[in-house]
């Protein structure tokens, strides 16, 4: 596909991979003490590991697989507000159909629909509003989730059903906001990022200037970038050679996609229909402060939780489980006590193993036969 | 979950304004244009954009693509260059 292969080029691939190894030797890294470099985004764990470029990497180069997938930071309650919504009998209750597996302490929106709920897939939230006008002896509610990249798109929708009037339309709003996350990571001691890959398409909407504060309070230098392998790769070399050169700056590699001003359009939808909401929970990391989103007043009347007000949920995570310590590059996949066993994508335990944008879940598919223990073997 | 593909804006919806025909991987498919769309939409008819959730949210700038893969390829000869020079010199 055009812009899609020319992206794979597996000579250019080589080029790339042997001046990143040159220049890698050159960084004040080894390979006992590797340069760390978190990638956010979910699209770029999976690429990582679907290509296997986290092993063509020189030795003096790590990644570490940050909180980039918004399946996989929802937290369990907020499935279980999902579903009590859901089991109302008026209810259609529409999901991406990422989320439908996501288990909830009671349960995931796919047990739900089991148990009788309306549940159903949507590829967009436009198809929700069509089921709206459709049925409008029914409420229809959409799970609205994700970062930036969507939240354009469920505000457009949302606009629209204003200018339409609708009054059995509204959303479960469990939008997030990628910046005071960072801001988190970065400010926790024993967290140790030495550079970002930020994500191509959040970008594309906010822009480059929201990551000015990454390079000025906290010098990492940082480049948003594409989703091919050719885009990751030179990326990455992007990032080492700011570190040879001693330069901290945010880099634009994805400049096909991402203009610097961002979607202009798309930031102004966004201000009409949604505002900054506190702190808000993210699973695996706890509470980041000023990181909720919520609707403005304008457009209250839409919320799902104003309107059957499901019992707030606090969900501790099991503290076996080491999703957090493998968002924050503490540990590997495979170094938490239930990858493979208590937690594979199929009975999903922890965050990261449910949606395949997970970094547990992409170590499953793609590296578990070759790197997971074998204790049978072990054992003998 | 934030995955977007390229696609090739072909007609105008014939009755919305914020909707048009795109070509994705040569199916064609209506897609929202509310968010690329600034002035006359006839302008975005042959353009491609990135598409999400049923939307279009970015104009894809061919001519920065095709730098990209520009400064890709001449990475490539740089380095042909070099190991030419080096294995020349290995067998001096």
């Amino acid at each position: 596909m055009r812009f899609v292969d020319e992206f794979r080029d597996p000579q250019l691939a080589k080029t790339l991979l042997e001046r990143l190894h040159q220049r890698a030797r050159q960084l004040p890294f080894s390979a006992e003490k590797p340069m760390q470099i978190m990638e956010v985004c979910g699209g770029h764990t999976h690429a990582i590991f679907k290509f296997g470029l986290d092993k063509l990497l020189p030795p003096q180069l790590e990644f570490i697989h940050g909180p980039g997938c918004p399946v996989c930071v929802l937290p369990m309650g907020r499935i279980d507000a999902c579903c009590e919504i859901a089991a109302h009998p008026e209810v259609i209750f529409c999901t991406f159909g990422d989320a439908l597996r996501v288990p909830g302490k009671r349960g995931s929106l796919l047990q739900a629909r089991e148990r009788g709920a309306d549940v159903r897939v949507v590829y967009s939230p436009l198809d929700a509003l069509t089921l709206a006008r459709e049925n409008p002896q029914r409420q229809v509610v959409f799970f609205a989730l994700g970062f930036e990249t969507t939240m354009p798109v469920t505000a457009v929708t949302l606009q629209q059903a204003r200018r339409e009037n609708l009054t059995n339309f509204t959303i479960f709003c469990q939008h997030i906001s990628l910046m005071p996350t960072l801001r988190s990571l970065l400010q926790q001691d024993d967290v140790r990022i030495d550079a970002f890959l930020a994500p191509g398409h959040v970008s594309m909407i906010i822009g480059t200037a929201p990551y000015a504060f990454i390079n000025h309070d906290f010098g990492k230098p940082l480049v948003i970038s594409g989703f091919e392998p050719l885009d990751l790769l030179q990326s990455v070399l992007l990032l080492v050679e700011q570190v040879c050169d001693a330069s901290c700056k945010t880099e634009n590699q994805y400049r096909r996609i991402v203009p610097e001003q961002g979607n202009l359009l798309a930031q102004q939808a966004m201000r009409e229909v949604f505002q900054l909401a506190g702190d808000s929970e993210w699973r695996g990391l706890g509470l980041i402060e000023e990181s909720g989103i919520a609707l403005t007043a304008d457009y209250a009347s839409f919320d799902a939780e104003r309107r059957f007000a499901p019992q707030a949920q606090s969900v501790v995570d099991d503290p076996r489980a080491r999703c957090g310590d493998v968002l924050t590059g503490r540990c590997k996949p495979h170094q938490c006590p239930l990858f493979g066993s208590g937690c594979t994508p199929h009975n999903a335990f922890g965050a990261l193993m449910v949606s395949s944008e997970g970094a547990c879940a992409a170590w499953y598919q793609y590296r578990h036969r070759e790197e997971a223990p074998q204790p049978q073997r072990a054992a003998g | 979950m934030c995955i977007g593909i390229p696609g090739q804006i072909v007609a105008l919806h014939e009755q919305y304004r914020d909707r048009a025909w795109a070509e994705v991987c040569g199916m064609r498919r209506e897609i929202n244009i509310a968010l690329v769309s600034e002035g006359d939409p006839q302008r975005l008819i042959g353009c491609w954009v990135l598409i999400h959730v049923g939307f279009a949210l970015s104009r894809l700038d061919e001519q920065e693509a095709q730098e990209t893969l520009a400064a890709l390829h001449a990475m490539e000869e740089v380095e042909a260059d070099v190991a030419m020079f080096l294995n020349a010199g290995e067998t001096r």
